[in-house]
């Protein structure tokens, strides 16, 4: 049954509401259209001089003509580093090459030399991620000059950190996942295991240079003196050393050979969904914008956002008078059937265990899940640690950690406390996680958590006997808010790749539809759920 | 002989022809209630006359000689279906005595005159001396024996002048003179005797009136076997290219009332001279004042439309009616003629190559629909194979207005807006035709087409800006269409990115010509084209055939058929043929990794063939080498120049050493 629109686009909530969230989307697009142009046009210019293709222009090339592509992340280290290290210096996200979705890595040599800062390897694994966790192919198109060697300690050693790019080629190697290798630039020192790494690679004459240690290292280390061609361009590895296997004129011509590679790639097997012809929702898309209201701890009904996001606006509630709070429901986005989970309120016992009872069967049904978060966290309060809410929320904890059905998650609103855990916040691994601008994350609110800090203080200080004004804790207080603020920003999050992007709410049906045709390219593991404590 | 036994009427009509004359029949035969019976070549087992009828029957092999000509086979044809009459088209058979005979004998019906009336009409010189008789106006002439100067001048001086003399024995243009006045004729006679003597060893001459400036009018008749013989009005096919008629019209603009009435008269006194039988043409050569008999043609003729449209009378009707014994259903001051109808022949052949034929696949046949007074007789469908045993007529595409003017206009317009591909047509060339000054002005005589063929066959305009822009929505409606052929996905959201626009950049080439660059902007916002320093808004919307494509707020309409990398536009400005420039540079790629000339292993240098210097095409052969007792030849990897050899024969060469420097020439 559809649902109905409880929204007056003519009232006047509605026109304010609207205005606040145009305002953000209007400055998330300016954000957006600064990092489109990666290091500044003087540093363009000398790229395109050479001959070469901008990051963004080699994907747009390499991915079907008017395809979308889901670019992923482009605000990372957004604020880091000075604050120019646009989209960490490297391009990521999921577009269809020669109709094959394909995550595709494409380093931007034109912010300081594509060298990779912390994030910008964290967006790379993130990448890879995305590639193993939904069977996608990976294309990379390289043009980096390594580690940025100021910050080496914070990219060098840890797990997670540079050597795992070639770990994760390994590892998705072995589960049968191709990744191609362009190499349009350097591949300096670890760089050289991404081609030598990968199924194929192809490389640009004249342009692309794999060693593992640089013309400066060898004179350093033997006194040799030879030019980066000599020592490892594409004639060498194409004739000589067998590390390239195809040997391109020119970037176009490099990101064709890709493609044709990509079309000899066998087909995913997809997993036996019960689509639908995908139907647009009966109401505009852009009216969200409109739905929700400009102060985050007004209360709206999250029906009135999936009305705007689903097929036909058709929405199978479950449980629909018990555990209110959560509002659950089988769905389609485009035409792919869909779990929604979405908060509309705090979460209790009833609606933790609702959730739970939700999330089993979408399991059980090979469903996936979309959360829509908006959650300030679960309730508290004598009565309901009595009524053991931790032991429900457990539940719900657990149901959402063990489910192996693809999992997605926007956070539309708060995600705040335990809220986020239960709610498949990052550490849980959906297969995307997005995030609107007029999103807030943190472990609490600013207001509660200056609170609660300002309560221990006043408690210690007047254990000592001392008193504390008003106007001391304000002061106190102050900074506190501020910091989470600052710190609970959709930007500040985006930066950190704790989501995959920061999306313009009108978008999030279709950011939706395309994680879901991406994610549908692994199969659907049956899920081993952990202990439900009764 | 009993004309029952001839005419009857009957129910199964087999067509003795192929390609659009043979479908025009059964068109018609249908709406009558005929069951219809094609024959066809093993080159035409597929073609689309074979899928009208209701059976067709193969004849033989593709040579016509074996198949459409061959009498013994189409008469068992006709008996193995049950036909019990033939119509024989035009061509072929249409006007062969033989054939009529052996239907006859058959007990067949053949749709047309008796063997005996073309017999009577078949011999130039005969039906000459017949028309003669019969006071039909023939080119006045002098055909004696004597041939002193007195005898000849005095004959030129009745004909009148400009005359033509020459040789009896002649042929080719040998011994042949135009004569304008009195004064010229005893030189011309001299040195045309003399020209003739040498050539044909016989300095007999003739002398014949010489028609300036000659027109081709031709009457349609029809008889009936009941002694009524109907003038259908006259045509004029003056546009001709070597005795080809390309376009024909009626009624002839170049006659008035009164001239139209006594060639109609003539052409009456013609076919009566035979108690003609059947649908006939009489044609004349004409001067613009007076006309001459030259021949008649047994048969329905190619250009038969137009007289169709000017009158309302469906002439295979009448012809089948004729055949079933019936009286003409008019009389002769119950024909009206209205408006004016011209016709073109759509043929396979390339004009710009001395109208070579041109055979193949036809892979797209689009032809405006027959509304607006245009008709369209085809004989051909899309997928068709154009074979080269035949007639390369495609098609008739015809018009009929109120006024000739208009006439022309639709017809031209039906030109324009058929888009033809996988064969060579002259539909550009008729179109230039029809539209040039002279051709409206009705100044023409039938060498005006051989004149005026450099005009005619001009060079197509240069792309510019819309085909450009064109050609972008060319593909892009192309490839949008493909997407929705395939499931709706949110992948095929026209370039939806969060980050920045997205852009394409294409090029474009004619030929060989530069290559002319433009790039698409789309994606978020509105789609933008791009050339040079112009940027153009723009949408497009598809519709058959190609699409709508907004530039800037103006709407035009353009056809487009994509073949891989090959485009072909029509827009407002003509045709276009562009080849669209591979964005991945795939078509460099034969130079990939190649140009190097280097020992594949190592070897000895056993010959050198190419000089330092030397251009090469590629694949020449630069030198041998002998690799592990095998010889083995280097050869240019592309077309360019040798600029060295680094070897010298004898030499032993380790592997990966180039041997040699080919430069790739400039294009």
């Amino acid at each position: 049954m559809p649902l109905h629109s409880s929204i007056d686009p003519s009232s006047s909530d509605f026109a304010r509401n609207s205005e606040a969230m145009r305002g953000l989307v209007a400055d998330l697009r300016e954000k957006l259209s600064q990092v489109a142009g990666g290091g500044g046009e003087a540093s363009r210019n000398r790229h395109t001089a050479r001959g070469k293709m901008l990051a963004r222009e080699r994907v747009d090339l390499l991915v079907d003509p008017g395809t979308s592509f889901l670019e992923l992340s482009p605000l990372a280290a957004y604020g880091l580093y000075g604050g120019d290290v646009h989209s960490a210096s490297v391009v990521t996200g999921v577009g269809r090459i020669s109709g094959r979705e394909c995550v595709i890595v494409a380093n931007d040599a034109t912010i300081k030399g594509g060298t990779y800062y912390p994030m910008t390897v964290k967006k790379h694994l993130r990448a890879q991620d995305i590639a193993r966790q939904n069977n996608l192919p990976c294309v990379y198109m390289v043009d980096s000059g390594g580690a940025f060697l100021p910050l080496q300690d914070e990219i060098f050693p840890d797990e997670r950190h540079f050597g795992r790019i070639f770990y994760n080629q390994a590892q998705m190697s072995s589960q049968g996942i191709p990744q191609i290798a362009i190499v349009m630039g350097s591949c300096t020192a670890g760089g050289a295991y991404v081609p030598a790494m990968s199924d194929e690679s192809i490389i640009v004459r004249n342009q692309g240079t794999i060693f593992l240690g640089g013309p400066p290292l060898v004179k350093a280390a033997t006194g040799e003196v030879v030019s980066a061609e000599e020592l490892g361009g594409a004639d060498v590895h194409s004739r000589q050393s067998g590390v390239t296997d195809h040997y391109a004129q020119n970037d176009a011509h490099a990101i064709g050979i890709a493609r044709r590679i990509v079309g000899t790639l066998k087909p995913s097997g997809r997993p036996n969904l019960n689509m639908h012809p995908p139907r647009d929702p009966l109401f505009a898309a852009e009216e969200i914008y409109g739905v929700v209201p400009v102060d985050g701890r007004k209360p709206f009904d999250v029906r009135d956002i999936i009305a705007r996001i689903v097929d036909g606006s058709e929405f199978d509630e479950f449980k629909k008078l018990y555990g209110t709070t959560l509002v659950c429901g089988f769905a389609h986005i485009w035409g792919y059937p869909v779990g929604i989970i979405a908060n509309n309120g705090i979460l209790f016992s009833e609606s933790s265990l609702k959730g739970a009872h939700f999330i089993e069967l979408c399991c059980q049904r090979g469903i996936p899940l979309v959360f829509l978060q908006n959650i300030t966290g679960f309730m508290v309060g004598k009565k309901y640690e009595a009524g053991g809410i931790a032991r429900d929320g457990a539940k719900l904890v657990t149901a959402v950690a063990t489910a192996s059905v693809p999992k997605f998650t926007v956070v539309i609103g708060g995600s705040y406390g335990a809220g986020n855990y239960g709610m498949c916040g990052r550490a849980y691994s959906p297969r995307f996680l997005w995030m609107w601008p007029n999103a807030r994350i943190s472990v609490m609110g600013g207001e509660q958590a200056s609170m609660v800090l300002s309560q221990v203080r006043r408690d210690n200080i007047e254990a000592k006997g001392d008193s504390w004004s008003k106007e001391e804790e304000d002061k106190f207080r102050e900074p506190i808010r501020a910091q989470y603020e600052s710190q609970g920003h959709p930007y500040y999050a985006t930066a950190r790749l704790w989501d995959d992007g920061v999306i313009d709410p009108a978008d999030t049906r279709l950011v939706l539809g395309l994680g879901l045709s991406a994610a549908s390219n692994a199969p659907i593991e049956p899920t081993k759920f952990g202990l439900f404590r009764m | 002989m009993d004309s029952s036994k001839l005419y009857r009427r009957f129910r199964t009509l087999l067509i003795a022809n192929r390609g659009e004359i043979a479908c025009r029949v059964i068109r018609t035969a249908r709406a009558m209630g005929l069951r219809t019976v094609a024959v066809y070549s093993e080159a035409d087992s597929d073609a689309m006359h074979v899928a009208l009828a209701d059976e067709a029957v193969l004849l033989g092999p593709a040579r016509a000689r074996d198949s459409y000509l061959n009498v013994e086979r189409l008469i068992e044809a006709a008996r193995k279906t049950g036909a019990e009459a033939v119509h024989p088209g035009y061509g072929f058979l249409s006007e062969n005595a033989e054939f009529a005979r052996a239907c006859l004998d058959a007990g067949l019906v053949f749709v047309g005159p008796t063997a005996g009336m073309m017999t009577a009409m078949g011999s130039k010189s005969g039906s000459k001396e017949l028309m003669e008789k019969a006071g039909v106006p023939l080119v006045p002439g002098y055909h004696g024996e004597a041939q002193d100067e007195a005898t000849l001048s005095k004959a030129a001086d009745r004909i009148g002048f400009p005359v033509l003399v020459k040789a009896s024995a002649g042929g080719g243009g040998r011994g042949m003179r135009v004569v304008r006045s009195a004064a010229e004729l005893g030189p011309a006679i001299v040195s045309a005797k003399r020209e003739a003597l040498a050539a044909f060893g016989d300095d007999r001459m003739l002398i014949e009136r010489y028609v300036d400036n000659p027109r081709h009018i031709e009457v349609q008749v029809i008889g009936d076997s009941h002694g009524n013989l109907l003038s259908l009005f006259e045509r004029e096919c003056t546009l001709q290219r070597r005795h080809q008629k390309v376009i024909e019209e009626a009624p002839s603009p170049t006659l008035n009332a009164a001239q139209r009435e006594t060639v109609s008269a003539a052409a009456r006194k013609a076919a009566s001279a035979v108690n003609y039988v059947g649908a006939g043409t009489i044609e004349f050569v004409s001067d613009g004042k007076d006309v001459f008999f030259i021949e008649m043609n047994t048969r329905l003729q190619v250009e038969h439309p137009v007289t169709e449209l000017i009158t309302g009378i469906d002439l295979v009707e009448w012809q089948l009616r004729v055949a079933f014994g019936e009286a003409l259903p008019l009389k002769q001051d119950e024909i009206r003629l209205n408006g004016h109808a011209i016709e073109a022949r759509v043929y396979a052949e390339n004009p710009t190559k001395n109208f070579m034929p041109s055979v193949g696949r036809i892979s797209t046949w689009r032809l405006p629909a027959e509304t607006g007074g245009l008709r369209i007789d085809a004989g051909y469908r899309e997928g068709d194979i154009v074979s080269p045993y035949y007639d390369a007529m495609l098609a008739k595409t015809i018009a009929w207005a109120p006024t000739r003017d208009v006439a022309i206009d639709r017809l031209n317009r039906g030109l324009e807006e058929s888009d033809v591909r996988g064969i060579v047509t002259n539909i550009p060339f008729l179109s230039a035709l029809i539209t040039h000054p002279k051709v409206r002005a009705n100044a023409i005589d039938t060498g005006f087409i051989e004149r005026e063929l450099a005009v005619l066959t001009s060079a197509a305009p240069a792309p510019g800006e819309l085909e450009l822009c064109a050609a972008v929505a060319a593909i892009v409606n192309d490839e949008c269409q493909a997407a929705q052929a395939k499931a709706n996905s949110p992948w095929q959201t026209f370039g939806w990115q969060p980050v920045g626009r997205r852009q394409r950049r294409f090029a474009f080439r004619v030929g060989h010509g530069p290559e002319q660059k433009i790039t698409l902007n789309y994606g978020s916002g509105p789609s933008t084209l791009v050339i040079g320093d112009r940027e153009l808004a723009f949408t497009i919307a598809a519709k058959d055939g190609g699409f709508d494509l907004t530039l800037d707020g103006v709407k035009s309409s353009v056809a487009a058929v994509i073949d891989g990398h090959e485009l072909y536009l029509r827009t407002r400005n003509g045709r276009f043929d562009l080849h669209w420039v591979d964005p991945f540079g795939g078509e460099s790629e034969e130079h990939v990794g190649e140009d190097k000339i280097a020992a594949p292993l190592p070897g000895t240098v056993v010959a050198v063939l190419a000089e330092e210097g030397a251009k090469l095409e590629k694949g020449a052969p630069i030198l041998t080498l002998e690799v592990m007792k095998m010889e083995q030849t280097l050869r240019a990897p592309f077309a360019g120049v040798l600029r060295s050899i680094k070897c010298k024969v004898g030499d032993i060469v380790q592997e990966g050493v180039e041997l040699a420097v080919v430069e790739p020439s400039g294009d």
